[in-house]
């Protein structure tokens, strides 16, 4: 893939810090992101990732898809880890052992790891001010141990763990709002992000790099497999979940919000969630449900971005 | 020059970990850790040693970040107690494996519940598989000189791992003993800086962690069991070399009055100078016990062991853990296990005690010695193959 407008993020657009040969499945959209996203943050990164999809497909001993230098540990430590980085390279730089330079830290794990079992670990990463780029790529449920709810499933979905049935509608909690979370911790940058928008999504991995301390980017990564829907549709529902108004674009720089981009009017949520099979369930009693209550996200976002 | 002072072993330890130049200490306060941590978080924050100090939330990620920062080459160390350790339970498994070379304090308290923060090994028992290399102290001289020859130990190229130092809590983390410390630039010449094998940098990226498929998740772990057991002689050559330079002689199995004692106690940790006056309180009555003391605990010396134990008409285990329903304790069936392999003819006794805090007198031990003296079955019975000293049941 070439994309002229790459050059505006990148020294090197052609060069992949996520190779090919990876065992993702077709139409992954995580793996979409990471290729992407690693290729702004370039050769002067070290990636540190949470286990999950991106770790199993990636690096079964002795190969690698990685040409980072990068490091898996367990699944609720990532931001841990990264901080230990982060530190050791800072006081070996300070010492003088190695050289100095800018090297960005970039953690990365998926949302189980970022919203439930890395949450703790996360937010004393961020409270602690160290300067890394931490990335949720989400795809909305434990995708890599076969499709559990995590805490950002999103309300209505199925999964092996939250299955509709007689008394149950699927998953009966709303989506955890992780960016908030990371904006609580006053961090100076914070971002959410769709690979079906990659010159949004390359430009706050652009900002995220940049920002000195903490960033948080959390990005909506489409998981056919998961999502019951055709492999070759992911940058499609990505964009229906964008112009919906369910998985909105924005940031947030030094607490001011900003919307990245508009999708006013909002296509119905019913665009987003025919389609798949995930929520091939619901009643229409739900899907309005879930209408109003995005109707009421858009506008609590709006009315927080106004505030700038 | 060496200089000697009267000083808390828990202030002392951390001073350890600055003549030993840590570059990176990720800790998380638990009690009777806290004087190590609050001291070393005062060296830094004072200017009197480079160090990042990473105040993580909790002991997970304090092993993770020991595991991020030894990635990129930093020398590493931590500290914890009890509940924390149990808590980075599964990062120590990782550190090991993944071969870095972090030294941790384990300040040895008991495990809740009922919650206890008083001293004992139920903390360190239950983490002795995780593929550590375990040394035990007696005293505070001991801890000073353990932590400072345990990274000369994990970063040797032949070893690679992880050293666990452990001390218990209180009763010595928390005493004022008479202890020697050595010369910064003597203790510089010993432990150079650290040279990591490999790193996390960008000049050379590599992939660290990966995951095992079947085909070679056993050769992995086979090179990795290969690797501690290989550093018993590493061990020894740096107690060896510690000894020519600081002039203070360690072995990995210490003795006391072993030469005319049929009987001998086997014990770990601060518990051994109450053996030690055991024995000498004896003497004096014209009895002779022997102590035979671990200091090396993994990779177990099991040679090193027989050599002192081969002669002896009666072993005595003591041990501050209780068995959870295994047949005797974790150091009873280490030696257990040796009579069966190496073929040791010998009466095997296990006692359980000291847990909690729970204070051993000197006349306890003797107590039990004289019971073992005069019976050929103590411990065991029908029903039992442990006794547990000053149990009210």
């Amino acid at each position: 893939m070439r994309m002229k407008s790459l050059e505006r993020y990148t020294d090197s657009p052609d060069f992949e810090y996520a190779t090919s040969g990876h065992r993702a499945c077709q139409g992954c959209a995580e793996i979409l992101a990471l290729r992407l996203g690693l290729k702004v943050f370039g050769k002067d990164t070290i990636v540190a990732m949470a286990t999950g999809c991106m770790e199993i497909i990636s690096t079964p001993l002795p190969t690698t898809s990685w040409r980072l230098p990068w490091i898996h540990v367990a699944f609720e430590n990532t931001a841990a880890v990264a901080s230990g980085i982060e530190s050791g390279i800072g006081i070996l730089m300070d010492k003088g052992k190695i050289a100095r330079k800018d090297i960005s830290v970039v953690a990365i794990a998926g949302d189980g790891g970022t919203s439930d079992i890395g949450l703790q670990a996360l937010s004393g990463a961020m409270e602690r001010g160290h300067n890394f780029t931490y990335i949720c790529v989400d795809n909305e449920a434990y995708m890599n141990t076969g499709i559990q709810r995590s805490s950002s499933t999103p309300f209505g979905a199925m999964t092996t763990t939250s299955p509709p049935g007689k008394k149950s509608i699927g998953q009966a909690t709303q989506k955890k709002n992780m960016p908030k979370i990371a904006v609580a911790h006053n961090i100076p940058y914070v971002a959410t992000a769709c690979p079906s928008y990659p010159f949004d999504f390359l430009a706050k991995i652009k900002k995220a790099k940049l920002a000195k301390g903490p960033a948080y980017i959390h990005v909506l990564s489409v998981c056919p497999t998961g999502w019951r829907i055709p492999s070759d549709q992911a940058i499609h529902y990505g964009r229906l979940a964008v112009r919906t108004g369910i998985f909105p674009l924005y940031e947030v720089e030094n607490g001011k919000y900003r919307i990245t981009y508009s999708p006013e009017p909002l296509r119905p949520v019913s665009e987003y969630i025919k389609g798949q099979g995930r929520f091939r369930h619901l009643t229409d009693d739900l899907i309005t449900r879930i209408q109003e209550q995005v109707n009421r996200d858009w506008q609590d976002l709006k009315s927080h971005s106004e505030m700038k | 020059m060496s200089t000697k002072k009267g000083i808390e072993v828990s202030i002392a330890a951390a001073e350890a970990a600055k003549l030993a130049r840590v570059e990176v200490i990720a800790a998380y306060p638990i009690t009777p850790q806290t004087h190590i941590v609050e001291h070393l978080s005062e060296i830094v924050a004072n200017g009197e040693l480079d160090a990042a100090y990473v105040n993580v939330e909790s002991e997970h990620s304090a092993m993770s970040a020991c595991v991020g920062a030894s990635a990129t080459g930093a020398r590493t160390f931590t500290s914890t107690s009890a509940q924390g350790m149990e808590l980075m339970h599964e990062i120590l498994f990782i550190a090991s494996a993944m071969r870095f070379p972090i030294v941790m304090a384990a300040v040895n308290r008991a495990l809740s519940s009922p919650l206890s923060i008083w001293g004992d090994h139920s903390d360190i028992m239950a983490a002795r598989d995780t593929g550590w290399i375990m040394l035990f102290c007696e005293n505070g001289q001991e801890v000073v000189d353990s932590i400072i020859l345990a990274f000369k130990i994990a970063e040797d190229r032949r070893v690679l791992l992880p050293v666990m130092v452990n001390l218990d809590g209180f009763s010595l983390s928390h005493v004022i003993e008479p202890i020697e410390f050595p010369a910064q630039e003597d203790v510089d010449r010993f432990l150079p800086p650290y040279e990591a094998l490999y790193t996390l940098h960008p000049d050379k990226p590599i992939t660290m962690g990966a995951y095992g498929m079947p085909e070679l998740y056993t050769e992995a772990k086979y090179a990795q069991e290969m690797a501690l057991r290989n550093s018993k002689a590493v061990v020894k050559e740096v107690l060896d070399e510690f000894s020519t330079e600081f002039g203070r002689k360690y072995s990995i199995v210490e003795t006391y009055n072993i030469e005319k004692a049929d009987t001998v106690f086997m014990a770990l940790g601060s518990i051994n100078e109450n053996i030690k006056t055991a024995i000498d309180n004896l003497k004096e009555e014209g009895k002779e016990l022997g102590l035979v003391a671990p200091r090396l605990f993994r990779p177990f010396p099991a040679a090193e062991l027989y050599d002192v134990l081969k002669d002896k008409k009666k072993i005595v285990v003591l041990e501050r853990a209780m068995p959870a329903g295994a047949t005797n304790g974790p150091l009873f069936n280490e030696i257990a296990s040796l009579a069966v392999t190496h073929g040791l003819n010998a009466q095997l006794e296990n006692f359980i005690l000291g847990l909690g805090g729970r204070d051993v007198e000197p006349e306890e031990l003797m107590e039990t010695y004289e019971q073992v003296s005069s019976s050929t079955k103590v411990s065991h019975s029908d029903n039992k193959n442990y006794g547990v000293i000053g149990v009210r049941s």
